[in-house]
């Protein structure tokens, strides 16, 4: 078992933030690639990409939303207890390099993945910007953190009860319109990402993703996780999660990730309906 | 049953009681039975007991055929299991999953004149009679040599070199990258061919053994080959499967409803998808279901849709039926269970709807021309003969290639061009000093009983060296 010894909940309860024992992977582990954790004997195999890492400790960090029964059933989990299963580190870490100035987009639960990503960039010699967002103050995940991580962090939320009063992608316009920046990197849920490529391509910023399409094994075995990449195929797992921002069919993404629609809603609802009975 | 005349190999097989195919088609309950005592003695009767035993050459682990079947025909099945054991680790596995007809009872002299010795149903016979009343004795141990040994993967060639060495008193530990041993005993071979118990059972053998496994351990990730030494081992058998889906590389097809047989089987096996949402893992049931290829993986994925709930299920295929390269047993299966052959037939490209999601397919008809380099005639398209075939899933099981998740990580072990593992044929060694390879890495997409060859090949190399050097 790959014990929990730290849980906090986030966003009104809706995000959940464990730290879970994994020496090996840990000690591995560098930003961008992710793990696959399943809860129980039963249970579905999720990939997430980590938010952090202690290889001292030998701990990892996951951030996650709630969103269907497999989520649902880590929710539950306390600490104390543990996943059955947690496998990796998985995928290719991000390329961290000094190119000068750098823009990080940071959307719902993307943030937690960009947090280690902005955290190296920073550590190499960039000078980071960092834009955050959220559909209300409440919403909002590791502010201080991303602060921590970047020279400066800009807050944006859909409803203005915090900071700027709008999207993301209208305070980058604003940022690289300010010029010089080499590189954007966006992770959030795709039409974030999508909106983002679209902005950093007229201003032709090279731009870096990180994708979560549905994945089984993760080791490219299944392909399931198949993208189109500059007309190419592309399994997630082994030839990303990251990709060239400008080149992904975000589209095709899109209804690839709707694939499960119905019986996760299903699921979840009859995991709830239970919980709730007892 | 057959009727014996009393007269040594004249008289018919011993069929194997199978569950009816209207009703099998729609569980995920082992197909055939099994033999009684009483058909497993008449069957073995039927044995010749050669003096040149042919069905022995037949087999790429050796297994003393005629010793077993005569032990079992004088009614020691104890004496059978362990005879079974001396060469072969997993018998309950190989009896189901072997390709007997191209393989011992292929040669079987019985064969010549009517129908071989059952010889694959009566090493299950033995395997499953050792289960059901066996003391859980174990095979005698060699004394400890001090030396590790570490397999990666716990597929048939790992389980079977594990198998080897711990008894010649080797420290063995197997890194499996999935939650579960077996690999592609677990996740590839369904349920109705290969009961999951069964596997458990064979793995739990060599566990009593005192091999160690370590799951979620994905060798080139959590650990590189090299770190492994470092750790301390002292050789290291590289048995990670092939593992890369191969897909047509056709328009549309990453339309939703388009799965590798890899995703489809592993959810359905590994993941026991066909009990959602008993568990959580799922899977898609399709209507009218198109299956691409038509090996055993093929034949699996039908056979696994059909019991999905599927109204119609097509083998879609571009050569003819002769070239079909699946088991007998698993064709004649599938049309009993009401899949349809759609030969000589082969997709140009898929179908689809608004929102992303597969609608059929546009397929040519094809006419078999001169031989190609492989031997079988080459089928060539039929001009202006394109025709849809309507589908809302389909499975695409046209082989695998080789995985290069631990390879890439490994710069020092040599390739071929198309990224398999160089191992030297007779031993498995391969350019990296200390690791040795073998099965679907080494030779491309095969059967369980080749992977196992392979590994018995490697772990008398590695004893070797273990004890002479390299």
């Amino acid at each position: 078992m790959f014990t929990i010894v730290k849980r906090e909940e986030m966003s009104q309860g809706t995000v959940i933030l464990n730290e879970i024992e994994a020496p090996l992977i840990a000690r591995k582990a560098k930003p961008g690639q992710f793990v696959i954790l399943k809860a129980n004997e039963d249970g579905e195999r999720i990939p997430l990409t980590m938010a952090d890492t202690n290889p001292e400790k030998g701990t990892i960090t996951i951030i996650y939303m709630v969103v269907g029964k497999s989520t649902a059933l880590f929710r539950d989990l306390k600490v104390g207890e543990g996943y059955q299963d947690v496998i990796g580190p998985l995928g290719k870490p991000t390329h961290l390099e000094k190119v000068g100035k750098v823009v990080c987009v940071g959307g719902g639960t993307g943030v937690a993945v960009l947090h280690p990503i902005t955290r190296g960039l920073k550590e190499v010699g960039n000078h980071v910007t960092c834009i955050i967002g959220a559909r209300n103050k409440g919403l909002l995940i590791l502010e201080e953190q991303m602060k921590a991580a970047s020279h400066e962090l800009k807050v944006c939320t859909d409803d203005g009860s915090y900071g700027h009063h709008g999207f993301v992608t209208e305070v980058l316009r604003e940022v690289l319109k300010a010029g010089d920046i080499k590189l954007a990197v966006a992770i959030g849920p795709v039409p974030m990402m999508k909106a983002v490529s679209a902005i950093t391509k007229e201003f032709n910023v090279e731009t870096l993703v990180s994708l979560n399409p549905i994945m089984v094994d993760g080791t490219g075995m299944c392909g399931g996780c198949r993208v189109t990449v500059g007309g190419e195929t592309k399994f997630a797992c082994v030839d990303g999660p990251e990709f060239d921002g400008h080149k992904v069919d975000y589209d095709e993404l899109i209804l690839r990730l709707r694939a499960y629609q119905e019986d996760e809603r299903s699921s979840h609802n009859h995991y709830c309906n239970l919980r709730d009975a007892k | 049953m057959s009727e014996s005349d009393g007269k040594k190999g004249q008289s018919s097989r011993v069929a194997m009681p199978e569950q009816d195919p209207k009703i099998r088609a729609r569980n995920f309950l082992e197909v055939p039975t099994g033999y009684t005592v009483k058909m497993a003695q008449e069957e073995a009767s039927r044995c010749l007991q050669c003096k040149k035993p042919g069905c022995v050459e037949g087999c790429p682990v050796g297994v003393d055929i005629p010793g077993f079947i005569d032990l079992i025909a004088h009614g020691d099945f104890t004496g059978a299991i362990r005879n079974l054991w001396k060469k072969n680790a997993l018998p309950a596995v190989c009896g189901r999953v072997c390709p007997q007809e191209s393989q011992c009872e292929g040669k079987c002299i019985v064969g010549k004149k009517g129908q071989p010795v059952a010889i694959g149903n009566l090493e299950r016979f033995c395997a499953d009679y050792e289960r059901e009343h066996g003391q859980g004795e174990l095979p005698p141990k060699a004394g400890p040599t001090g030396k590790r040994v570490a397999v990666v993967g716990s597929g048939p060639s790992g389980l079977t070199v594990a198998g080897d060495l711990i008894v010649k008193g080797h420290d063995v530990t197997i890194f499996e990258a999935f939650h579960k041993p077996g690999g592609v005993l677990v996740y590839g071979i369904p349920e109705f061919r290969l009961p999951k118990a069964i596997v458990a059972q064979e793995v739990n053998f060599l566990e009593r053994l005192g091999v160690k496994i370590e799951c979620n351990a994905v060798v080139g990730r959590t650990v590189s080959l090299d770190e492994l030494f470092e750790q301390g081992y002292d050789a290291i058998y590289v048995g990670v499967g092939a593992g890369l889906p191969k897909f047509m590389n056709i328009p549309g097809e990453n339309l939703v409803g388009i799965l590798s047989a890899n995703e489809y089987l592993t959810r359905a096996n590994l993941m026991k998808a066909y009990k959602y949402p008993e568990v959580d893992t799922p899977i898609p049931r399709g209507k009218n279901v198109v299956v691409l290829g038509a090996g055993n993986v093929a034949m699996d994925s039908a056979r696994t849709a059909m019991r999905l709930g599927a109204e119609t299920v097509k083998i879609v295929y571009r050569r003819s039926r002769e070239e079909m390269p699946a088991r007998h047993a698993e064709i004649h299966h599938a049309e009993e269970e009401g899949i349809e052959l759609c030969l000589l037939t082969n997709p140009t490209r898929y179908l689809g709807d608004a929102n992303g999601r597969l609608t059929g397919m546009e397929c040519l008809r094809m006419e078999l021309g001169e031989p190609d380099s492989s031997g079988r005639r080459r089928p060539v398209a039929v001009k202006g003969s394109e025709f849809e075939i309507a589908c809302d899933l389909c499975i695409v099981a046209v082989g695998s290639g080789a995985n290069p998740l631990l390879t890439s990580e490994t710069p020092d072990m040599k390739l071929n061009k198309w990224g398999n593992v160089v191992a030297d044929e007779r031993n498995g060694k391969t350019s990296k000093k200390a690791v040795w390879a073998g099965g679907d890495i080494v030779t491309g997409a095969a059967t369980v009983i080749l992977a196992m060859g392979a590994g018995r090949a490697a772990a008398n190399s590695m004893h070797d060296y273990l004890t002479l050097g390299w």
